[in-house]
């Protein structure tokens, strides 16, 4: 590499004392600029990949774990590279939990969670934006007030309440909520809504179109990205959501993912293989819906972060 | 087409936007603001859940401040994760968001690995961590080994718990990193290009130009960061339980233990709002100190 340098150097053209003072000071400069560039561009891919190593290392480790025997499990040193392979940690996270019931649990939750969060979040934002009814700024301060306000203040009561409702072990406190919309996705879509041209709903107007049509045929169509974006936060704000099933689910073939896995902790002796291979197993369709939507994924938590 | 009177068509613009907000308005009066009186009275009373509230006026909070060390504690705990955590958080998520912003290959790949661990559900990343700073066979204590540094006993260790934790909070620094990332992206480059006409160097730009331009995400993150701080759960309650010797018990987990093993709701109603007023001086202070050095790039 430093040979490289060097020969760049030569290349470059040198023309010493032909041009007057401030060119030919520049000229010097450019140059170790270049080659001054390329080491910290070395730099950077230094710490870049020495600092992916680190972020990596847990999940390899986990995946490793997973399949690894007991013994090999707690063997110290430890050893990265399992063997043999050992899928029965996996066989044994069925046998040691209805684990598939604890999918299927989540699946019911978070679908119902998106569902709700979107359908109620977009039309209350649209609202919000869009139709000037009388007190609307007075309930638009107080939707940003609710944003600030810690949930544990509200906890307790609202535990009560659904304990008088005859919810608690079921899903309805979970998912019931998310239908009432959600103050922090409110804004964001608001503040979506607000740049879609007026002239669109104006000439919908004209044509008849009544306002939830306008909301459903002009504003949904074309506020996709962000109506993505909440869909995805919402999906994994449920998919890994803790304290809501730790406070609400008795029943452990009630229990979601999250709560599921903490039944490998606390008991007298660590199952680490198989609280592994599960950990593998909860964390796995987040990675392929990450994959998936990636592009949506980083630009909508930017988009709702900036704004926020 | 016939005109309907200006009056008539703002009574109905009215009613159709209550009718439009009214999930989020039913949720607004009985999930939050019903509940929000309805705990601030019960701070006010001794309830155990079994039989009725019984009023007993400020002793909730005589108790809290004058008659309980655990509460001083948690207190003493969720400040040291909360002063330590989020400073450090703040400034390794910005070091990374700007190796992310450096016009360089496999960006795409870069991104994804250090954005992963926050989205891993806390569960699943405590109980990985857990194994990590196992002090027999964990990760940690071998890494330390290999460079020959002194190992720890990490969540087992009354001193070691805090920071074990920090250092578990450090690897999910994506989601403010990615916020951090966006506002790197906003800072328009003829900035830039301006500076270096003037001769500044790199640091000078970094000093001059980044920071004060992204001024207003590290001020989103640092408001945010103190709230999730101050709300920590999940990993102490997997983690350490509040262990040892109360060392992890922070003010939440503190809170959801007297909700919801000891079942006094009163005395954790008391807790919540004291928590409330905590974080509203901490936003309100930090909007005080540093708000008006922020710059923003399109005031509404």
């Amino acid at each position: 590499m430093e040979e490289r340098y060097q020969a760049n150097r030569q290349i470059e053209p040198v023309t010493p004392g032909r041009t007057p003072g401030p060119i030919k000071e520049t000229r010097p400069v450019f140059k170790n600029h270049t080659r001054q560039k390329k080491l910290d561009r070395l730099m950077i891919y230094l710490m870049l990949v020495l600092l992916s190593i680190l972020f990596i290392l847990p999940f390899l480790w986990m995946i490793s774990t997973s399949i690894k025997t007991e013994s090999q499990a707690i063997s110290y040193p430890p050893t990265l590279w399992p063997a043999p392979f050992d899928f029965a940690n996996y066989r044994e996270v069925f046998e040691l939990v209805p684990f598939l019931q604890f999918y299927w649990n989540t699946i019911v939750v978070t679908g119902l969670t998106v569902i709700g969060t979107v359908a109620s979040s977009a039309i209350v934002a649209y609202a919000f934006a869009r139709i000037k009814g009388k007190g609307r700024n007075f309930w638009f301060i107080l939707l940003l007030c609710t944003m600030m306000l810690p949930p544990q203040v509200t906890m307790i009561p609202v535990y009560l309440i659904f304990t008088e409702l005859g919810w608690v072990n079921t899903f309805l406190p979970l998912v019931v909520p998310a239908f009432l919309g959600n103050a922090f996705f409110i804004f964001l879509l608001r503040q979506f809504f607000r740049a879609i041209p007026k002239e669109l709903e104006e000439s919908a107007i004209i044509d008849g179109c009544s306002l939830f049509g306008i909301f459903w045929r002009i504003v949904v169509p074309l506020s996709k990205p962000a109506l993505i974006t909440v869909a995805i936060l919402s999906f994994m704000g449920s998919w890994n959501d803790f304290l809501t099933p730790l406070i609400y689910l008795n029943d452990i073939d009630k229990y979601t993912l999250a709560l599921g896995l903490q039944m490998f902790n606390g008991q007298q002796t660590m199952q680490w293989g198989p609280m592994m291979a599960a950990s593998t197993m909860v964390i796995f369709p987040l990675v392929v819906l990450f994959f998936i939507a990636q592009k949506h994924f980083i630009q909508g938590i930017a988009l709702s972060g900036i704004k926020g | 087409m016939r005109q309907p009177s200006l009056a008539r068509l703002r009574r109905s613009k009215t009613l159709a936007f209550y009718l439009f907000i009214s999930p989020w308005l039913i949720g607004f009066l009985a999930l939050a603001a019903g509940p929000m009186i309805y705990s601030f009275y019960m701070s006010f009373t001794e309830w155990q859940v079994m039989g009725s509230a019984e009023w007993i006026g400020l002793e909730n909070y005589e108790r809290l401040f004058f008659h309980d060390p655990l509460f001083w504690k948690t207190m003493w705990n969720t400040f040291f994760y909360t002063f330590l955590g989020v400073p450090l958080g703040l400034a390794f998520g910005y070091l990374l968001a700007v190796l992310l912003n450096q016009k360089v290959k496999f960006m795409g790949v870069f991104r994804t690995i250090f954005y992963l661990p926050s989205i891993v559900p806390a569960v699943a990343s405590s109980l990985l961590w857990v194994l990590i700073f196992q002090p027999e066979f964990g990760l940690a204590n071998a890494l330390l080994d290999f460079i020959g540094l002194p190992t720890s006993r990490w969540l087992l260790s009354e001193s070691m718990v805090k920071p074990a934790l920090i250092i578990m909070s450090l690897w999910g620094v994506g989601g403010g990193m990615i916020i951090y990332l966006a506002g790197l992206q906003g800072v328009p480059p003829s900035l830039y290009e301006a500076a270096e006409i003037d001769g500044a160097g790199k640091w000078r730009k970094f000093w001059h130009i980044t920071i004060p331009m992204t001024s207003h995400v590290i001020f989103f993150n640092l408001i945010m960061g103190v709230i999730g701080s101050f709300q920590m759960f999940t990993q102490a309650y997997v983690m350490s339980g509040g262990g040892p010797n109360y060392a992890s018990l922070f003010y939440v987990l503190y809170l959801y233990q007297n909700a919801f093993e000891f079942f006094n709701m009163g005395y954790a109603s008391a807790l919540a709002w004291i928590l409330f007023v905590i974080v509203l001086i901490f936003t309100l202070l930090q909007f005080k100190f540093f708000g008006k050095k922020v710059y923003y790039e399109y005031d509404d």
